[in-house]
């Protein structure tokens, strides 16, 4: 029932959201253990900046980075200086717009987590002779796991979900930037239902079946 | 040089700290007091879990903080027992005692794993998690994994306090194994005087971020112008010798400097030493020396100084038991009636004595 382009679509969704994700929880970790920790005033302006792709409209975020990363916009000057021509239209572009887009869906499980975790795991591995980042490792990452697989699941599945962010910075180019929901745009446009019911009910199923693992496997509440 | 130097001043909203202390090398030394008093506050700031700019810290000789340098927590030779265990959930009881053990360099191990579970008895223990412990247990396995680390210094936040009273039992005894038989230098907080009576060798008293009185235990707690008041608790510390069993009555007479007393015996050889526990109100004071009573322990003192109790009806008068003090709680109607003074010779009725280890 899926054709080839619809195959390559959800492949090429598969990735960017692999992709994302994967830089997500990189980049996520240390903003979201400063949140969790600091005492700073800049604490609330930086959370909020995180939270922001939460409330503000995709095709806002994607005009912006479109904006910022296209050939008078400082990313985009950035990135024709170091090399690496410009973003917009490109996969990378959509990975950088998607990574902003996800962003507080990783954070926030995670500083959940190290909030949740307080000070006393790392006092008593300071005081067994850990040091800051080999309590961060050996300690710190075991007790925060279920926050790291909310922040996977989540991040991956916001930003398979995508389609505004997408549409303003990525377009719809085959194998680069069309993903699976601006495939199933182009075919209702095209009043192709058929073609857009086997994604859909795809994304139904895939996006039942990542919640049904998060609640199972992280039970909120109560314990096992 | 031996010993604890310690010198912080510290103030945070509501609270400050200013102490300057000395504290000896060896046995065991109760931060006592109030909560809120800065005991364990003393302690973070020791562990280095605290910060003082300026402070000043000295531990066996090494310097743990001075001016601008502080030692963070993780390099510096100690074992610290949290009030409630604190073990890392995601381990099992062993992988909790690896923890600190693998983190030591092998030549500096002084305690090996093997020891640490011996001495806490927890060698059943050692596959489970810490949710399938009791809260006894998890204090004995915190112990052990603070021993594991070989430190030089002890620091313990009043391990007991989260314990009922059985679960207490429990583990005094381990705490006294840990007395005996360790070579180390032991702190430990604490606002219940039970526990600093069976365990202290010094003690240090601190109130409102202050310290008021430190010193070896004997001399501290028959002190009578302690400026905390110690209510029903008031009473000395001795330490004493088992002198001779007598099997009919299970009684055992122990003997400290100046006198000796009997007491119920406690299964301890003749020459083991054993720590007894004289409350004031379980003292009396005679003229005369009385026959016909059920009393059974009267020994002749000296009335050394008489003070005022917490209560207007009360006063304390220490006692010099041929060189022991000894504190009696009696009415001041009574030590009116008396015409108690010091230097007189009186009889000191002993009611009760506790064996504490």
């Amino acid at each position: 029932m899926l054709e080839s382009t619809d195959l390559a679509a959800v492949w090429l969704t598969l990735k960017l959201a692999g992709v994302t994700t994967s830089l997500l929880l990189v980049l996520g970790t240390p903003i979201a253990w400063w949140l969790a920790r600091t005492r700073s005033w800049w604490k609330g302006p930086v959370g909020a900046l995180v939270a922001l792709p939460i409330v503000l409209p995709p095709t806002v975020i994607g005009f912006y980075l479109l904006v910022a990363l296209g050939p008078n916009g400082p990313g985009g000057q950035l990135t024709q200086a170091l090399g690496l021509g410009l973003l917009p239209f490109t996969f990378a572009g959509l990975v950088v717009a998607s990574v902003f887009y996800s962003l507080p869906f990783v954070v926030q499980p995670l500083q959940n987590a190290f909030e949740a975790m307080g000070d006393k795991p790392l006092e008593a591995a300071a005081t067994l002779r850990a040091s800051p980042l080999d309590a961060f490792f050996s300690v710190v990452l075991p007790l925060a796991r279920p926050g790291y697989l909310t922040a996977t699941v989540l991040g991956f599945a916001h930003t398979v979900g995508e389609f505004g962010v997408v549409l303003m910075i990525g377009g719809n180019i085959p194998n680069e930037t069309r993903v699976v929901s601006v495939q199933i745009y182009d075919h209702v446009e095209a009043m192709e239902y058929a073609q857009a019911h086997g994604l859909a009910a795809g994304m139904v199923v895939f996006s039942f079946l990542v919640l049904l693992v998060l609640y199972t496997l992280n039970p909120t509440g109560r314990r096992k | 040089m031996t010993g604890i130097q310690a010198r912080f001043h510290l103030v945070r909203s509501g609270f400050s700290l200013d102490v300057d202390l000395e504290l000896p090398g060896r046995g065991v030394t109760a931060l006592f007091g109030a909560s809120g008093s800065g005991k364990t506050t003393l302690l973070r700031l020791i562990a280095g879990l605290e910060r003082a700019p300026g402070g000043q810290l000295r531990v066996n000789g090494d310097t743990w903080q001075s001016g601008g340098d502080f030692l963070p927590t993780h390099r510096r030779p100690l074992g610290y027992v949290f009030q409630e265990a604190n073990l890392f959930p995601h381990l099992t009881v062993r992988r909790n005692l690896q923890f600190g053990l693998k983190r030591v360099a092998a030549p500096t191990r002084r305690v090996s794993l093997d020891q640490a579970i011996e001495l806490l008895g927890i060698g059943h223990l050692l596959e489970r998690k810490p949710d399938r412990l009791s809260g006894g247990e998890r204090q004995r396995v915190g112990m052990a994994r603070a021993l594991a680390v070989s430190p030089r210094i002890l620091l313990m936040d009043e391990p007991l306090s989260a314990l009922d009273l059985a679960r207490k039992q429990e583990i005094l005894p381990y705490l006294e194994r840990l007395h005996d038989e360790l070579d180390i230098p032991i702190l430990y907080v604490s606002h219940a005087p039970d526990e600093v009576a069976r365990l202290a060798d010094h003690i240090v008293v601190m109130d409102a971020g202050r310290v008021v009185a430190a010193g070896p235990i004997t001399d501290t707690l028959a002190r009578l112008d302690l400026p905390i008041r110690l209510g029903e608790d008031a009473g000395v510390v001795l330490d004493a010798v088992v002198e001779e069993r007598d099997p009919a009555w299970h009684l055992a007479r122990v003997a400290f400097p100046g006198g000796s007393v009997w007491v119920r015996d406690g299964g301890h050889a003749v020459g083991h030493h054993v720590r007894v526990r004289i409350l004031a109100r379980d003292v009396s004071l005679a003229l005369t020396r009385h026959s016909g009573t059920s009393i059974l322990n009267t020994l002749p003192a000296a009335v050394a100084e008489i003070a005022d109790d917490a209560h207007p009806a009360l006063a304390l008068v220490r006692l010099n038991v041929g060189g022991s003090p000894l504190v009696a709680r009696l009415t001041r109607r009574s030590a009116q009636t008396l015409a108690l003074a010091p230097g007189q010779l009186v009889y000191a009725q002993i009611k009760a004595v506790a064996l504490v280890g």
